[in-house]
Formats: C-alpha cells, sequence, structure tokens
C-alpha cells in the first residue's frame, strides 16, 4: 500500500456507475488521502459503514468555513464566499433550524401531496402528447415536477415557476461562470425576498407563511435567514429529484425485463425507485466533514482540523451492505442505501421526493409504454462535472 | 419486544414512518416521532429491529424479546 495522494473529485466517465478507482479504493484503502482541487489533503472514505460512521460521529463537523473543511470546488474555497446553509451547520443551531421545517416535510404531507402530484404527472403528459411524438424529458417532464412541488410548498406562484428553473439550473451548471451564479443567486434571493414580504402582509397554506408567523414574528429567526433558508430548500428540492426521474427512465430502458414487471405491477414501484437511489446515488460529491477531535475511521486515524470526504455513491455499492451492488435489481432491499446521506443532515425532503419519483415512473411507463431514447445512450448529454449527477436533455419519442 | 424512542435525537427524516407506518407516526405539529404502541406485535418485531439501523438520528432502540426461534404453532 502505497501512501500516495489520489487527485479528488474524479471525473465521472460512465452514465450510471461511479467511476472504476471508487471501487478498487474501497476494496484497497478504503480511508485513502486525497488532494482536492485546492491543493489540500484530506481523507477519502468509502466503505458503507465507514461512510456512515462519518455521517453519524460528532466529532465531524459540517461547518464550511472551518479551515480545514475540505472543500470539492477550489473556487469556493473563500471564507466570505460561502453560503451559510442547513447543511453546513452544526448542531445546537443545525437542529433547531431543521426542526422548524419537519412539520412541512413528514411521510403524510408528502402523501397528501400525492393526488395533486398525479394531475400534474398527467397534464405534463398530456402536453407532451398534444405536441407530437418527440419530447425531452428532462426539460418536458423531469424538471418542472419537482419545480412545482416545491413552489407548492414554499407559496411561490405558479407563473414564476420558470423563473426558478432556470436560475437553479445555472448555480448547478459546473460550466457556468462565477458570475452566472452570482447573477442568478441575486436574482433568486431578491425575488425570495420580496415573496416573504407577500406572506407576511397575505399569510397563505404554505411554508413561508407559517415559518414567518411561529418563528419570525416571536424573534426565533431572522427574517434574512428565511429567505435564505427558501432559497436553500428550493434548490436542494428541485433539480435532484428532477435528474432521478431521468436517469431513473434511462436505467429502466436499459433494464427492458425489469421494466415489464413494473409495468405489469406497478406494487413493485416503491422498492424500485429505492433501488434507483441506491443504483444512482446522484449526490456524487457528498459528504464532506471536518474532525474536531481524534477519529478513528477504518482504522485510520483521523486528527482534529483534517478534512474527510466520504463518498454516499461508493458506500451504496459495497458488497459488505448489499449483495452484487453492481447490480440493478427493483426486488432486492435496498431501503438501507444512503442516497439521501445519513445522520442529522439526512434530506429532509425525501418523502416527497419518493412520491415524485413513484408517480412520475409509474404514470409515464403506463401511459407511454413504448417510450424510448431517440438517441443512442452514451450520446445524452450527461452532467458528468456537477455536484449532482444529471443529464441536460433526454430525447424521447413513444 | 418493546421499542423506545429519543425524541430529542429525532430529525424527522421519516424512515420510520416509511417502515412501520402501524407503530410510528410524526406528529403534526412538530413532525417529530410518536410511538403509537410501545410493544409492536409479534409479526412487525423484525421491520421495528430493521428502523433502528435505518434511523439516521439514531433515535430507535428496542429492548427485550431477542429474536426468538420459530417454534411454530404459535398462537395469534
Amino acid at each position: 500500500m502505497t501512501d500516495e495522494a489520489i487527485a479528488y473529485p474524479f471525473a465521472r466517465t460512465c452514465p450510471f456507475d461511479p467511476e472504476p478507482i471508487v471501487a478498487e479504493l474501497r476494496e484497497t484503502r478504503p480511508v485513502s488521502r486525497v488532494t482536492l482541487s485546492d491543493r489540500k489533503p484530506a481523507w477519502l472514505v468509502t466503505r458503507y459503514d465507514d461512510v456512515r460512521g462519518v455521517c453519524t460521529h460528532p466529532a465531524f463537523s459540517s461547518d464550511t468555513t472551518n479551515p480545514g473543511y475540505p472543500e470539492v470546488f477550489a473556487g469556493r474555497s473563500k471564507p466570505e464566499e460561502k453560503e451559510k446553509s442547513l447543511i453546513s451547520m452544526d448542531p445546537p443551531r443545525h437542529d433547531e433550524i431543521r426542526r422548524m421545517l419537519i412539520s412541512s416535510f413528514t411521510v403524510k404531507r408528502a402523501e397528501a401531496m400525492r393526488p395533486r402530484i398525479q394531475e400534474l404527472v398527467d397534464n405534463l403528459i398530456d402536453a407532451m402528447l398534444a405536441r407530437g411524438g418527440h419530447a425531452d424529458l428532462q426539460s418536458d417532464f423531469s424538471l418542472p415536477i419537482p419545480t412545482a412541488v416545491i413552489c407548492w410548498l414554499l407559496g411561490v406562484p405558479a407563473e414564476d415557476h420558470l423563473f426558478f428553473q432556470e436560475r437553479s439550473a445555472t448555480r448547478l451548471a459546473v460550466a457556468a461562470g462565477s458570475d452566472d451564479v452570482k447573477t442568478a443567486t441575486e436574482e433568486l434571493m431578491a425575488y425570495l425576498d420580496a415573496l416573504v414580504d407577500r406572506k407576511a402582509a397575505e399569510p397563505g397554506d404554505d411554508l413561508i407563511s407559517r415559518l414567518y408567523a411561529d418563528f419570525v414574528v416571536p424573534g426565533l429567526l431572522d427574517r434574512h435567514d428565511l429567505v435564505d433558508l427558501a432559497r436553500q430548500l428550493l434548490i436542494a428540492g428541485h433539480e435532484s429529484t428532477a435528474s432521478m426521474i431521468s436517469l431513473g427512465v434511462l436505467v429502466l430502458l436499459e433494464h427492458p425485463d425489469q421494466l415489464a414487471e413494473l409495468q405489469a405491477d406497478p406494487s413493485l414501484v416503491p422498492g424500485a425507485v429505492e433501488e434507483l437511489l441506491r443504483f444512482l446515488t446522484i449526490a456524487q460529491l457528498l459528504v464532506g466533514r471536518v474532525a474536531t477531535a481524534d477519529v478513528q475511521v477504518g482504522g485510520e486515524l483521523i486528527r482534529a482540523g483534517e478534512g474527510v470526504r466520504a463518498l454516499l455513491n461508493s458506500a451504496n455499492r459495497d458488497k459488505r451492505a448489499f449483495d452484487d451492488p453492481d447490480t440493478f435489481n427493483i426486488h432486492r432491499n435496498a431501503r438501507h442505501h444512503v442516497a439521501f446521506g445519513f445522520g442529522i443532515h439526512q434530506c429532509l425532503g425525501q418523502p416527497y421526493a419518493r412520491v415524485e419519483m413513484q408517480v412520475a415512473l409509474e404514470t409515464l411507463f403506463r401511459r407511454l409504454p413504448s417510450l424510448r431514447l431517440t438517441v443512442p445512450l452514451e450520446e445524452v448529454a450527461f452532467k458528468y462535472g456537477s455536484a449532482v449527477h444529471g443529464a441536460h436533455s433526454v430525447p424521447v419519442t413513444w | 419486544m418493546r421499542v423506545i424512542v429519543d425524541q430529542d435525537r429525532c430529525c424527522g427524516a421519516g424512515q420510520c414512518v416509511l417502515a412501520v407506518p402501524s407503530v410510528f407516526d410524526q406528529d403534526e405539529r412538530t413532525g417529530i416521532v410518536v410511538l403509537l404502541t410501545e410493544i409492536p406485535p409479534a409479526d412487525l418485531e423484525s421491520d421495528v429491529r430493521a428502523t433502528v439501523d435505518l434511523c439516521p438520528g439514531q433515535a430507535i432502540r428496542t429492548e427485550g424479546s431477542p429474536k426468538a426461534p420459530d417454534l411454530g404453532g404459535a398462537t395469534p
């Protein structure tokens, strides 16, 4: 075993599988030294138990302003440029704020939205059918679903949904210059700032109105922090779910036998969605932590102040946690996957993401049973370098 | 088997509700875990035990009734 440091992040080259080096490291150097794009050293953790351990150990901090925090993107390394967000906060403040949000993200609340999501999905398919025999699945189907859901949750009017879709996409695109990202962020913040005023004056049955009345008015949350929370929720809830729908469709098209089983028996859909989450793990660059005390992980001593990247996509392909992990199998029990992360930062919006994916995939393949790509899979424009894996466009016919 | 939940550790991810909705719920007002029954029926014990591992906040534990061998003929 050498101590030679490896450059991270890796360049993803396959639409569905992690880079081959991920599997190699998991078997030979499960806690290895890497060099980040800003030349700083960090530890890379690749096994399921170790990844979950990093996510739950109280000595690991998510604070991106800590000098030891391991940034993936070199351009965001200056403390003053870093965005404060729920996922970069530690307890106790993290827990206080997350608790303000939870009641809007329960399993029951998400299930209550299922009929509305079903109607939305049916309307999108009606529109695709009305326009003819071709569509871009990403922009005509996958993106409008989570955009609508998060906008309903926040109370953003329907006519502004496209505005959010475009700016969120700019912020996530690796190709976008920092000026574009800055402009998109400022426009989003300005809109949300004005929206908070509207909700304060005319409260509705939505998250912003509730947070304003329950927490901003009694002084438990700054108005500015509410605007920022709204921004985070919009962005977190939106492109990731869209990517899962598009990539989920592509994986199912690549596995026609399993797709046929799903079409014949919709009760298989929830299990298939869990398996898609595990298999794809699109949050490919998460998780970053900095040690605040010396901690042992997988036999290596990580010292206070050192940075750790724990790979969710590697954990979900670990044979110690999943039999035959590189095989897509809708019949396996994949419930313990870490596609939504693990520990106190585990995805808040996951109940909505599940309902959206279940409804989208079931309805799409029921109503358009002959759906197929119009280009070979390798010609699809995948977002290989992006923080959240996905596809820029997915040309389909039926 | 007895189930114990630590509401202070709950982060409201909903894994337990999704897995065993007849045992776990989320408070409508706070979203925090609520136990619907402390003693789950025997046929749900393995599902409940799985939630100990699924819970991202490590807020669930179980006590007693280690997995009993299946002797057959048990009365419902």
